[in-house]
């Protein structure tokens, strides 16, 4: 029933800690800017805009789409704001996939940011309210725990979050827009930077950046005409979603997750993702959500996603190259970075990505997760349309 | 510290989020506020040749960026719509009564937003002339231009620009809540007041939910029957927090729990103290330790942290699928 | 286009203050109201997708813990907006388009009680020159109520006679908050809250919360006897800069109102999302609905407005009207942003 929907123009910022050259309007219009013009379009081409970040607070607007669309051409157009927790940037990419899926528009923008210098996450995530008392220290306060629950159910070597690290780190350098690049990280360097909450040292972590990502989402009559790079044909879609918490609810190997992918490897018409995906961009805000997500991503039997990593195959030259931009760990503007993944995936297989580019890459998984583990947003996209 | 009522079971209390945002303005917005610091006021033209005020980056219409053309306009300008205030908020621009107006300065094709001093709402006319007043010390923001005033009351000189030019602004965001937990966690609060761990058991599969949050969340039914719990529990899983956070104010480095209540189905964070951090583990046995009673009130605060006991570890198995 | 239908919807009654219970307490009961009465079982439901927003209760994602009142377990499809639950339904329509599910839940909810609206919308505004200057939600109603009485597109007594229509029409609705007969004449000679809006221009704060079923041609005739099809569902989107737009006129709706086909063919009645009297005078002309159409039989929202929830609640209104035997064809309406600034224009058609 659903159209064909392709990417066809891509456009991330410079990602830094703080983007003190641009307002929030400079910050989105320099992605859009950058994907129209990879798509050889203006912005009188496009039907309708979707924007997503995450929480509001981070800006301290209330709903920002409304006074940010119209710095997107958006003026007498229809506008959607997308917000499901740190998925949202992939969430919104797919909310714009349907948008033409459905055969309602023809080129859709869709924009993903957060400029996070403006406050401090930290602070926004942990508002503390009357009655109760905030014991959780932030995304990593409560992401450790459950990264320690893996570590037992696993028995995983402790050094697996540092090698996951060292491999981001590393393909960060290649990555032009990358925000965090550190040219002579080694495995010491990050295996003694400081615990922060143990088990996650300094170094497993993702900053803190500005940043935004665009994509324009074309029909099949704008995917196949010419422009500088092929299109990125949009496989499959699913998003999932579970509460945060209930009696005996696995935090570790969410349900959602596993489910999440299932369905999108079924609608991809995929028997065997090991194989048959040839890279991944996913979200791994802490090093060892990298092993987790292999897991419930269907990549690795459950409790053996860690070997991925030992045995290299998650590497840029692996089997099943893995966060190839350098990823969250690299580049964190919240509301973006589930955007940046699902447009990582579409770079891969437009042959796009540069020094990071995975060799013959055809079919590639973008991949962002938010909440307490319980929002999962995923597409795979394609060389050649389904 | 929350001034709860009693006369329900449900609580309320104030709820304040204040934060100084710091916003960095780009090219267009500084240029902006760095002549509203020197008395002037910028418009910028779109392709088109229309005079947009404030400037922005992009014409409205078309999404297109604007020219790098600068037009001053103003400082002169006719009122379009109005507003009378005749009760300003705290947070208003002025403190007597005042007009908010969309302003078209002489040169501009759009109209700025401001407040308009006139003393009372008949010396305010859509069309009549104003002119600014200048802040007396300059912020670095759009209240640099303090407000308007009718034009006969005659222009005001130029404020001296500090040197530097403003490249981001501070905005203060306030806003005051009052803030009602809901029934199921007044519930709860009502019997920690008392000293009491009272979860919740789920209408549906009868699981106990500590702390209750008004439902059970795996089917969407409330919570009605109320069980209480021990102060006794197990450690599911842990972190040692090393990295100070803007709203927990203990002392670095501590570890939080994630502990499960005897008699609870569900686990929750807790603050796990008197013990050696290199201690601490999956399957440790704990307990609640309270504050004096005459400390207690509707605050899960009344517990203090939790301590180890002298009990045998759990095994891993036990508890796996709880953390 | 697969034709889409409203199956049931659910809302709690309207309140000026909801201290006692918390969203998801208020959302429980209208979710399952709503679900038994769709006739689809929870668990087939395809997609659900809510509205809401972190600044009416001053937390961050506060819509998750919205997700308890829904039972998602198994996972479900899930998607939220930080709009009024009318664009999550929306959302919710277009994943139904593209074949990814035949059935949809849509809900919003929000305490707006909780902090002071009018101050809190200011937190809405462009943060580089509008907001810090705190121009409140009715501040900027009323320069837009100003220009259209300079320009006699309206006076004020065809204001308060609007807003004195549509709470005489509430008096039949339960779930509304402020009804009555009022006079006009006597309202007139109220003092003014923000010259020139009286306190009866103004929507009250409410509290609320709603839940729609929708349904694709197959299930919502499998579902019901009743279905309220959705025959059209457009919006649009004007500038956020009040001065940079003219105040009297909505582009956006008449553009959506075009778009989803509002002239051709007579409709019983219209919902239309305006909280200030002059608002549905201007939506009004967009949508070219004459003096002879019934606009806002349930009160609309000068009869209730709990944010985030008014513009969803339009099309539920128009449904349950639909249902009741009064009318077979409506235009609902929703809004957001300051002085009108995003329309979603609706049709809906009883069989």
């Amino acid at each position: 029933m659903a159209e064909h929907a392709a990417v066809i123009g891509i456009g991330q910022t410079d990602f830094d800690a703080k983007r003190v050259d641009v307002s929030q309007v400079g910050l989105i219009r320099e992605a859009a800017q950058r994907a129209l013009e990879d798509a050889q379009l203006s912005w009188s081409d496009i039907d309708a805009v979707v924007i997503g970040k995450a929480p509001d607070l981070f800006e301290g607007v209330m709903m920002p789409e409304l006074f940010l669309a119209e710095a997107l051409g958006c003026v007498g157009k229809p506008m959607l704001r997308v917000h499901t927790a740190g998925s949202v940037g992939g969430s919104t990419a797919i909310v714009a996939a349907s948008l033409v899926q459905s055969g309602i528009h023809k080129r859709v923008l869709t924009v993903a940011y957060e400029k996070q210098s403006e406050s401090n996450a930290m602070w926004a995530l942990s508002i503390k309210l009357p009655f109760s008392q905030t014991l959780v220290a932030g995304a990593g306060g409560f992401f450790a725990p459950l990264i320690r629950g893996y570590m037992q159910r696993s028995g995983a070597p402790d050094d697996t979050g540092i090698r996951v690290a060292l491999k981001d780190r590393l393909n960060a350098l290649k990555n032009p827009v990358a925000h965090l690049k550190l040219p002579d990280v080694d495995f010491d360097m990050i295996a003694n930077s400081p615990m922060l909450w143990d088990p996650v040292r300094y170094l497993e972590t993702c900053p803190s950046s500005d940043g935004a990502c665009a994509l324009v989402i074309g029909d099949k009559a704008s995917a196949t005409q010419e422009r500088s790079a092929p299109p990125a044909w949009i496989h499959a879609t699913q998003m999932k979603t579970e509460p945060t918490m209930f009696a005996k609810r696995d935090q570790v190997m969410p349900q959602a997750g596993l489910d999440c992918s299932a369905e999108l490897y079924k609608k991809a018409g995929i028997t065997d993702p090991r194989k048959e995906i040839d890279c991944a961009e996913i979200y791994v805000p802490f090093s060892w959500f990298e092993p987790m997500w292999m897991e419930n991503l269907h990549f690795a039997p459950i409790g053996e996603g860690w070997r991925m990593t030992y045995e290299g195959a998650t590497a840029l030259d692996g089997d099943l190259p893995v966060n190839m931009s350098g990823g969250v760990l690299s580049t964190n503007a919240i509301g973006a970075s589930g955007m940046v993944r699902f447009a990582e995936a579409a770079m891969q297989v437009r042959g796009q990505a540069g020094e990071h580019q995975v060799d013959g890459a055809r079919k590639a998984v973008g991949h962002a997760y938010g909440g307490g583990s319980q929002y999962f947003s995923m597409w795979i996209v394609g060389d050649q349309p389904l | 510290m929350n001034q709860a009522s009693q006369e329900q079971t449900a609580l309320s209390a104030p709820h304040i989020l204040e934060y100084d945002y710091r916003r960095s303005l780009g090219p267009v917005l500084s240029r902006f506020f760095t002549g509203l610091r020197a008395g002037k006021i910028h418009g910028i033209k779109t392709q088109s040749g229309r005079v947009l005020v404030p400037p922005a980056e992009y014409d409205p219409e078309t999404g297109e960026a604007t020219t790098d053309e600068f037009v001053e306009v103003g400082p002169g300008g006719v009122v379009e719509t109005w507003a009378w205030v005749e009760s300003p908020r705290a947070s208003h621009p002025l403190s007597q009564p005042f007009a908010f107006a969309l302003i078209k300065l002489d040169g501009a094709d759009t109209a700025l937003l401001h407040a308009v001093e006139a003393g009372e709402a008949s010396q305010m006319k859509t069309g009549m002339r104003v002119t600014p007043r200048w802040a007396e010390e300059s912020q670095g923001s759009i209240k640099d231009l303090s407000h308007f005033v009718p034009e006969a009351e005659g222009n005001a000189d130029a404020p001296h620009p500090p040197a530097e030019a403003t490249t981001d602004i501070v905005t203060p965001v306030h806003v005051e809540y009052t803030y009602s937990p809901g029934k199921a966690a007044s519930r709860y609060l009502h019997g920690l007041k008392e000293g009491k761990i009272v979860g919740q058991a789920s209408d549906s599969s009868g699981l106990v939910y500590v702390p209750p949050r008004g439902a059970c969340p795996r089917d969407g039914v409330p919570t009605s029957r109320e069980v209480e719990v021990s102060s006794k529990g197990t450690v599911v899983t842990l972190t040692i927090v090393r990295v100070p956070s803007e709203n927990i104010k203990v002392e670095l480095p501590y570890c939080t729990a994630n502990i499960l209540l005897d008699g609870a189905d569900q686990s929750f964070t807790g603050l796990l103290q008197e013990c050696n951090l290199d201690e601490v583990r999956i399957g440790m046995r704990v307990e609640a330790v309270w504050r004096d009673p005459s400390e207690w009130d509707y605050s899960s605060e009344n517990i203090k942290h939790f301590r180890p006991i002298d009990e045998p570890d759990v095994p891993f198995e036990e508890i796996k699928e709880y953390c | 286009m697969r034709d889409v239908a409203i199956v049931s919807y659910a809302q709690t009654q309207f309140v000026r203050s909801e201290r006692n219970q918390n969203e998801v307490e208020m959302l429980m009961p209208v979710i399952k109201e709503a679900v038994d009465n769709s006739g689809i079982p929870k668990q087939e439901i395809g997609f659900t997708c809510s509205g809401s927003t972190d600044y009416l209760s001053g937390q961050s994602f506060a819509f998750v813990m919205a997700v308890d009142a829904v039972g998602a377990w198994p996972p479900i499809n899930e998607s939220h907006v930080e709009m009024d639950g009318a664009w999550a339904l929306y959302e919710a329509w277009i994943k139904i388009q593209c074949g990814e599910a035949d059935s949809a839940m849509v809900f919003s909810f929000g305490r707006s009680s909780m902090g002071e609206t009018a101050e809190t919308l200011t937190l809405q505004l462009d943060p580089y020159t509008l907001a810090p200057l705190n121009a409140d939600a009715i501040s900027l109603a009323a320069l837009q109520a100003r220009a259209g009485l300079d320009a006699g597109k309206w006076t004020e007594r065809d204001m308060a006679e609007v807003a004195a229509r549509c709470r005489a029409q509430a008096k039949s609705n339960p779930d509304a908050q402020v009804t009555g007969d009022f006079d006009v004449d006597k309202l007139l000679t109220d003092p003014y809250l923000v010259s020139p809006l009286r306190k009866h221009d103004c929507p009250p704060v409410s509290d609320g919360a709603a839940v729609m079923i929708i349904a694709a041609e197959g299930a919502a005739h499998k579902a019901t006897n009743k279905p309220v099809w959705i025959r059209s569902l457009e919006h649009r989107l004007d500038s956020h800069q009040p001065g940079g737009r003219d105040l009297t006129t909505s582009p956006s709706t008449k553009l959506a109102g075009k778009a989803a086909g509002v002239h051709k063919t007579a409709v019983d009645f219209a919902e239309l999302h305006t909280p200030f009297s002059h608002q549905e005078i201007i939506v009004r002309e967009a949508l070219g609905l004459g003096k002879e159409t019934l606009v806002n039989p349930s009160g609309g929202p000068l009869a209730a407005n709990p944010l985030m929830v008014a513009g969803l609640a339009r099309l539920g209104e128009s449904a349950r009207r639909i249902w009741g035997g009064h009318g077979s064809r409506a235009i609902a309406h929703a809004t957001s942003g300051p002085c009108l600034q995003q329309n979603l224009v609706c049709v809906l058609e009883g069989e």
